[in-house]
């Protein structure tokens, strides 16, 4: 066994979280579910911290409940009760299908949607399920309470823009109204590691035979993940036709920022399987706002 | 970094007791259960979140526990594996789950099985009635490398049947051996799964002995330098640091190896390093933690040299010299007929290059040693090895003890594949406890594990062949590079295999072969699961699959009409006298083939209805393999029989238990010959002061030699009982017998502990030992027979491809194997399952990766073996039985042969399915789209 830690703290509420952050010998940094931060900090790509506050104990992130006309997931929800859920289900299927994808039971029973987020990697599943349905994201700081959509929480890949004492406590998602449904859509590889090569996650809205509105997000796609909004403009207002479909993927292809990841995948790869994954969810989004 | 350990207190309920338990920062759960509570049944195979063998419940739900801090267990139920069999009035009552692993066989090696009980059992909690996708869905990243998937899917289906009507667990069905016996050849779970499925079997990391110290090993990290400087003395002063060893310290012998010793146990200062994994210096310290830390304060100058990767380039006149009798270890040569007349009287000849990679055994069980000095001088070494005896040899060796001063004693293996033939840690760990004085274990992380043992050759193989028009073979010609990496391990013999099977297991007239072994800068190689047959048999399965192309011919009948079958003559020039099933296994398959296609041309590429970018096709190839070690070695094994005082025959033998079932096919011979009840006889394995030398766990061969020892000596102990009871008794030595558990004299019935008393009294012991000796078997180049027996295989895959992405998945699996006898049905069926989902994961899943000398994939997220969602909806096995003369009830190898046609066949359908011919493993989906968009 190594030595990740010497102290390990379990707050009970968020001012408990923040002031633990602050006081406690440092550095310090926040665990979640530490399916990602422990490998880092064995491998080294973390630095190794004294102090770790556990958030997954504050009962205000491990909320998942309607709040008004928005759905809230706390950021401690493990990814497993987001996929089980049937609110999420309801109104934000693709995040639910992202989040099933991710791993197995027993790290899907640890791993959080706030650590996925804050570990800020350009293609994590539940992160590109998040933007593509427009969420927005609670933080709270001794600063105080704000909230931002999830776009603005990135600098880099790995780098996210939240500072050191900076807690995220969930995220708000439009509910889904009748014409609205959202899909995800990853490809692997089997070989190498547990990132996939590309996915993809629309959500829109539908009214008759025409896209009212949609929102896009695919990862890698670039260095932080965000809405293709070019792509989204493609679509936006118009019947979805072949004709369409071509468009949308032309302004993908132009728009996303498409690279080599060595060992994983090559940036033609990524680029010939761009237009698969939209076209799938979109169709799928899609089919399901039909009846939905 | 601060070691001053600040312990905390905290109370968790385990397995529905409470524990208050004082644990230090920094720990897991897993450490906890393991270490704290001794509750070893939890197992760790990567401490990565990834293969889920550390699986345990917390509050109802599985989670990995090698990453959960164990504060966060505070006031929490946990429930592990020991928490699911209960005691009733002494009694051990398996949990359902537990009791449909033992009957389905889906416990091979054992390691990963808590992992998989823990993670089925949180599944039945909130499905009771799962189906086929929620059990895969679930139990995706919970990893076996033994590879029973099949098994384990249906025994969680049993048992959720068992656990919603509340009736016993129903059995597979499982077809009798054609030859079966009383015993042999009838399914009977082996008779380790118990203690496998209740946490009770012990690994040798589960053990703890007082005193005992933690070693780590300073790895080299560098492909190729020289060793210039290292100053140990800094480590040598710190606190908790026992002792802290350099080449400069080596009592005895300086190097190890199994054939040719050419390998450092410690690179010393001005000495040439070979391998990232070559060790500069060992530890040994009171805690993990502290000999890592002693590691870290080593300072080590190597003057870094450019590596040779690649056996082409390290045989040009200008390499460096990496050993001294320079890069080539061996070229070997396979010569018949005249292939150049071969040749000219082809109608067609074909050429093609193909490239397989290095492949890592992965094993989910982590090298582990214990040494632990004795008050007499000697040394035991606590260890789970394929070749005890190698490992005494070579531990004695580096000790300058005579070899009867050491003792392996072996332990549940999980899973060795080849990968435990060389040494580990054993000298490692002896040299520590011979300078503390103290009991040392040196675990090896999962990073060093993959880094440094001996990996499966990469091999570049070029294919001529020439044929007829009507398809018949007249010549082939082959030449191998092989990658053996830095030191020599089993390679020449990895790639005399290779070699000689090249050609396939046709009847060719006129065969040529060369094949170079190299040394490289890369891990070095050696045995692995197929001993440089899956190699080859990619290369001559994918060209006996482009000649049909080229011929027009069906891939099935042109493999028909030029198989080996009795009377034939390999390309070494034995001839087959008995035991060739390779046509039979054909046509079986063939037929399930073209069942299941609904009399559609199997090879005819299919697209899935309303899905048109899916397509499917299958694919066909074949095999063989020897068994035994061959080429002249003589090849023997020491099986020992004894009755204990206790009612049970001890069936002894050092042969190696590596998962594949050995245990299971001893215990049913020693019943069959004797007449005892299966649940009468013990075995043990394994332990050089217990056990006498059943040879090395290698080539297939312990199912025929040892079984064959452990036969006659079962026979003669039977004999020698007969001949003493009839006179002790008064009645005819025919009328003397072992019956369940007693033995029948006449009309009297005496008990096995009376039967031991008496004999010991009249001064005899009730044990018999016996040196079985194969067939002899001649040098590759010499006239006469390589080999004593062959197995032979054919598959056939279904796969499916996605022509919009490159994904591929395997549908299908249909896979017969002639195993002369099937001593155990049920052992079988997992290494049939077993053999194809590693098939799987050459061709499909696992890429090793090594750059400039440097292992990329050194975790096992960055190397995948194939988990459960990569199995084919059906592997379909077939047995099939042409008897081997010298083997027991005409048995031959099961372990390599079952997995070697699985990568061709799969490749192959891809050919079918969309006309894209991979000649390099493993297969890449983005190789194969470009290689479909830009036709
Ligand atoms: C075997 C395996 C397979 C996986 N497969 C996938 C996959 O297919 N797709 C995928 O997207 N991911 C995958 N992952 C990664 C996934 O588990 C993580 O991204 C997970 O969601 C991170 O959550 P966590 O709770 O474990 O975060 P942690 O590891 O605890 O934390 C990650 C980072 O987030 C910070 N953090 C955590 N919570 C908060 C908070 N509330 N506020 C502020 N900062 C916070 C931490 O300080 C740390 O920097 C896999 C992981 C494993 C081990
Ligand atoms: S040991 Fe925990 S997942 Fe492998
Ligand atoms: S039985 Fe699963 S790893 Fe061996």
């Amino acid at each position: 066994m190594r030595r990740l830690w010497n102290l390990y703290l379990r707050p009970r509420t968020v001012p408990e979280a923040l002031r633990a952050i602050h006081e406690a010998p440092q550095p310090a940094a926040f665990i979640a579910g530490g399916t990602d931060l422990l490998l880092d900090i064995e491998t080294g790509r973390h630095p190794r911290p004294h102090t770790l506050v556990d958030v997954t104990d504050v009962d205000e992130l491990q909320a998942l409940e309607v709040r008004g006309d928005r759905l809230f997931v706390g950021a401690a929800v493990p990814v497993a009760r987001v996929a089980a859920s049937p609110l999420v289900r309801t109104h934000a299927q693709a995040l639910a299908e992202a989040c099933a994808l991710i791993a197995g039971p027993q790290v899907r029973n640890l791993a959080t949607l706030g650590g996925n987020v804050a570990h800020a990697l350009p293609a994590a599943d539940g992160t590109i399920a998040l933007v593509a349905l427009d969420a927005q994201a609670e933080v709270a700081s001794p600063r105080g309470r704000r909230r931002v959509p999830l776009e603005t929480l990135f600098l880099g890949p790995g780098r996210s823009a939240l500072g050191h004492d900076e807690l995220l406590v969930g995220f708000y998602l439009p509910l889904a109204r009748p014409g609205q449904a959202s899909a995800f859509r990853r490809v692997m590889r089997p070989q190498g590691v547990a990132l996939p090569i590309l996915n993809a996650a629309v959500w829109l809205r539908r009214e008759g035979d025409r896209v009212a509105d949609v929102g896009i997000a695919m990862g890698p796609s670039g260095p932080v993940p965000r809405r293709l909004r070019a792509t989204e403009a493609a679509l936006r207002g118009h019947a979805l036709t072949p004709e369409r479909v071509a468009a949308a993927k032309e302004a993908l292809l132009r728009e996303a920022r498409f690279r080599t990841s060595k060992f994983r995948a090559s940036e033609t790869y990524r680029r010939l399987l761009a237009g698969v994954l939209l076209e799938e969810a979109l169709q799928t989004a899609w089919a399901r706002a039909g009846t939905a | 970094m601060t070691s001053s350990p600040e312990f905390r207190e905290i109370t968790l309920t385990v397995n529905g007791r409470e524990h208050r338990v004082r644990i230090a920062p920094g720990e897991t759960l897993a450490y906890l259960l393991r270490e704290r509570l001794g509750l070893t049944g939890t197992k760790i195979g990567c401490e990565e979140a990834e293969c889920g063998a550390c699986t345990v419940e917390v509050d109802g739900e599985p989670v990995v526990s090698c990453i959960f801090p164990a504060e966060k267990a505070h006031g929490r139920h946990v429930l592990t594996i020991e928490g699911l069999a209960r005691d009733e009035n002494g009694h051990l009552v398996l949990h359902p789950l537990q009791q449909a692993f033992v009957e389905h066989g889906a416990v091979q090696c054992g390691f990963c099985i808590p992992g998989q009980i823990m993670t089925a059992h949180a599944l039945l909690r909130h499905n009771p009635e799962p189906s086929r996708e929620d059990i895969r869905h679930a139990l995706k990243d919970t990893l076996c490398r033994c590879g029973g998937y099949p098994s384990i899917e249906s025994a969680i289906q049993a048992a959720a049947r068992a656990l919603r009507e509340g009736t016993p667990v129903p059995r597979p069905e499982i077809p009798p051996s054609i030859r079966a016996g009383r015993v042999v050849g009838r399914p009977r779970p082996r008779p380790d799964a118990v203690d496998k499925v209740t946490g009770r079997a012990i690994f040798t990391d589960d053990l703890k002995f007082p005193g005992m110290l933690y070693a780590r090993v300073l790895r080299a990290e560098v492909p190729h330098g020289i060793l210039r400087g290292l100053d140990v003395s800094q480590a040598r002063q710190m606190p908790g640091v026992h002792a802290v060893l350099t080449a400069e310290d080596l009592p005895a012998a300086r190097t190890h190896g199994l054939i040719v010793s050419d390998w450092p146990i410690l690179v010393g200062v001005g000495e040439r390093i070979r391998y990232v994994g070559d060790a500069l210096a060992i530890v040994a310290a009171d805690t993990p933690d502290r000999a890592e830390e002693a590691l870290a304060a080593i300072r080590v100058d190597i003057e870094e040299l450019p590596p040779l990767t690649d056996p082409v380039q390290a045989l040009q006149p200008d390499a460096p010299r990496l050993h001294e009798g320079g890069n080539l270890l061996k070229h070997i040569k396979v010569r018949k007929g005249d292939v150049e007349a071969g040749f000219a009287q082809a109608d067609v000849v074909l050429e093609h290059t193909f490239h397989t990679p290095i492949y890592e055994h992965a094993f989910l069980e982590p090298e582990c040693s214990i040494a632990v000095p004795q008050p007499d001088g000697s040394m035991y070494v606590y260890v789970g090895s394929q070749i005890p005896y190698a490992d005494r040899r070579q531990v004695a060796a580096a000790l300058g003890l005579p070899e009867e001063k050491v003792r392996i004693v072996g332990q549940h293996m999980g899973g060795g594949f080849g990968g435990k033939e060389d040494i580990a840690g054993q000298i490692h760990a002896a040299l520590l406890a011979q300078a503390t004085g103290r009991p040392v274990k040196l675990l090896f992380s999962r990073r060093e594990s993959m880094m440094v043992h001996p990996k499966r050759h990469a091999t570049q193989i070029r294919v001529r062949i020439g044929a007829k028009k009507d398809g018949r073979l007249v010549a082939v010609q082959t030449e191998l590079y092989g990658d053996t990496g830095a030191y020599a391990s089993l390679g020449e013999k990895v790639m005399t295999r290779a070699t000689t099977h090249s050609a396939g297991p046709y009847e060719v007239p006129h065969v040529k072969a060369d094949c170079y072994a190299v040394y490289t800068n890369n891990p070095p190689a050696g045995a692995f699961r197929g001993f440089g047959v899956t190699q080859s048999a990619f290369a001559i399965e994918s060209m006996m699959d482009m000649l049909a192309h080229a011929l027009g011919m069906d891939p099935v009948e042109i493999r028909r009409k030029n198989a080996l079958r009795e009377g034939s003559v390999t390309s070494t020039g034995q001839v087959l006298r008995e035991g060739v099933g390779l046509l039979e296994c054909i046509e079986k398959v063939e037929a399930e083939m073209r069942r299941l296609s609904d009399g559609q041309d199997p090879f005819r590429p299919r697209r899935v209805p309303g899905k048109p970018h899916l397509v499917r096709a299958w694919g066909f190839a074949v095999a063989f393999k020897n068994t035994g070690l061959g080429g002249g070695a003589p090849d023997q094994s020491t099986v020992e029989v004894e009755l204990l005082p206790e009612g049970v025959l001890e069936v002894r033998t050092s042969a190696a238990e590596l998962g594949q079932g050995l245990v299971a096919v001893l215990q049913l011979i020693a019943a069959e010959e004797t007449g005892l009840g299966p649940d009468r006889v013990r075995v043990l394995v394994m332990d050089t002061g217990r056990t006498p030398d059943g040879g090395p766990t290698t080539a297939s061969r312990q199912t025929a030699v040892t079984g064959n020892a452990a036969r006659l000596a079962a026979q003669g102990l039977l004999k020698a009982v007969q001949a003493w009871a009839s006179e002790y008794y008064d009645c005819p030595p025919e009328a003397v017998a072992f019956r369940g558990d007693a033995l029948v004299a006449g009309d009297r019935t005496v008990a096995l502990p009376h039967l031991v008393q008496a004999m010991r009294d009249a001064g005899l012991e009730p044990r018999t030992r016996f040196t079985y000796h194969a067939p002899e078997t001649r040098p590759l180049g010499q006239p006469g027979d390589m080999h004593f027996a062959f197995s032979f295989a054919a598959q056939a895959a279904e796969v499916e491809v996605n022509t919009r992405t490159g994904e591929v998945r395997v549908l299908r699996v249909i896979s017969a194997n002639d195993v002369g006898m099937a001593v155990n049905p049920l052992g079988l069926k997992g290494q049939i399952e077993g053999g194809v989902a590693m098939g799987i994961g050459t061709a499909l899943t696992e890429r090793f990766i090594v750059e400039n000398g440097r292992v990329v994939t050194d975790r096992l997220a960055r190397y995948r073996i194939p988990s459960i969602v990569h199995m084919p909806e059906e592997v379909h096995p077939i047995v099939v039985e042409h008897p081997a003369r010298g083997g027991p009830y005409g048995a031959k190898g099961v372990g390599e042969i079952v997995s070697i046609p699985t990568a061709p066949a799969i490749t192959n359908a891809i050919y079918h399915a969309v006309g894209v011919r991979v000649d390099r493993l493993p297969v890449d989906q983005e190789v194969l789209l470009l290689a479909l968009t830009t036709r």
